[in-house]
């Protein structure tokens, strides 16, 4: 078998799959660092049993829902205390009662949300209008 | 495929048990849902009003006494921004011929024509902002409070197209840098290109408080309540003293009530 134009072809198809494969080659041993949400708020250090409203795995895939839900709740329906299912009542805010204890937004929110590749202020927008915690740096 | 009459009863038959175990299969399937409930200090009504005294006001109070408004946009982290089309308000002061714009007689009183009223959203019982959002982001609350959802909002503005009171500001810039009163931490603010207006604060009668407008005011001239209880204030006064209303004619009922 004979290629017409072998030569120019062959330069284009390596420039092609050099230019391609850019960003792999370009990141090789810079993989970001898993992200690593803190729980060491003082708030949360001085708890008997740390324990959120539900089991950390459910937390970590259902908080979005659950935020989503507890705003429905509390705009829609009124409804601002939230039994969890060990019996123990929540203030339904995010502002009150999530960063009462999450006091911590960048060691804590922001550490997945931005490996995830969230912008820290745009999405999920939660913090151009609620209020996060003053946190000593 | 080859099909009777025969065959043709008996898939009738299985589809219509099929629709029948429908409620069965759902009643197994429903889970327990967490529970949810209001606040037990929460102050409930069947319908909220308010009754603002303008002459206990002008009479009792220090003259530009504007312990309401403050109070108010300091709870709600409103921004203060001084250009008359940006300018974000939930209450505020406004003159005779504009609150009761058509009333203006001649010969009225100096007083009624120039002290200042106290205007604020109407949370009318048949609200036009509520029948043009086109997102359902203000709604009516069934304690007649017409709420805002600002995560709902699109910022399209109709709302304030409509509403004949002016009681709706829009965000035109990020008010976070314009907050003046120190920052409530416990309240949000508001981003660009949301609107926002009075709601009866809504978050303080949800925990057992009264509007921080009616609880600053040190002469009592607002008066807050339940105008289907006979027996509260705000059915005593407007049983008692000629009130009027902003724009009746227009047939938005406004909840809130003027003694001038």
């Amino acid at each position: 078998m004979k290629i017409y134009n072998a030569k120019p072809i062959l330069i284009g198809l390596a420039i092609f799959i050099g230019l391609a494969t850019f960003p792999l080659w370009f990141n090789m041993g810079k993989a970001a660092p898993p992200p690593d949400p803190k729980l060491d708020t003082p708030v949360i250090q001085r708890m008997a049993v740390k324990q959120c409203i539900m089991p950390k795995d459910q937390m970590r895939t259902e908080h979005m829902q659950l935020l989503n839900d507890w705003r429905t709740e509390v705009v829609r329906n009124n409804n601002r205390i939230y039994t969890a299912s060990d019996g123990k009542q929540y203030n339904m805010s995010l502002q009150n009662e999530c960063m009462n204890c999450h006091s911590n937004k960048s060691q804590f929110c922001d550490q997945c949300h931005i490996y995830a590749g969230l912008q820290a202020d745009a999405t999920p927008y939660c913090w151009t209008c609620h209020i996060a915690p003053k946190e000593n740096k | 495929m080859e099909s009777s009459r025969r065959n043709f009863m008996k898939i009738g038959g299985a589809c219509a048990l099929g629709l029948g175990a429908l409620p069965i299969v759902k009643a197994y399937a429903k889970n327990e849902k967490p529970q949810v409930a209001p606040d037990s200090k929460a102050l409930v009504a069947t319908k909220w009003a308010m009754v603002i005294d303008m002459k206990k006001c002008w009479e009792k109070g220090k003259p530009g006494c504007k312990d309401c408004l403050l109070a108010c946009h300091s709870v709600h982290n409103v921004p203060e921004i001084k250009t008359i089309k940006e300018e974000i308000k939930w209450i505020w002061n406004e003159q005779y011929e504009h609150v009761f714009p058509g009333q203006e007689n001649h010969f009225l009183p100096e007083e009624i024509r120039q002290k200042p009223f106290i205007v604020l959203c109407n949370h009318c019982t048949n609200p036009p902002c509520v029948r043009v959002c086109p997102t359902k982001a203000t709604f009516k609350r069934k304690d007649g409070i017409t709420m805002m959802d600002y995560h709902r909002c699109i910022g399209c503005r109709y709302c304030m197209a409509g509403c004949p009171y002016g009681a709706r500001s829009f965000n035109f810039r990020d008010p976070r840098p314009y907050i003046q009163t120190e920052l409530n931490m416990t309240y949000p603010t508001r981003e660009r290109g949301v609107v926002e207006k009075c709601s009866f604060c809504d978050e303080r009668l949800a925990v057992g408080l009264l509007p921080a407008c009616v609880e600053a005011c040190k002469c009592g001239a607002l008066c807050f309540g339940d105008i289907e209880d006979p027996n509260s204030e705000v059915r005593k006064l407007l049983a008692s003293r000629f009130t009027i209303r902003r724009k009746p004619e227009l047939g938005t009922q406004p909840s809130v009530y003027y003694i001038v």
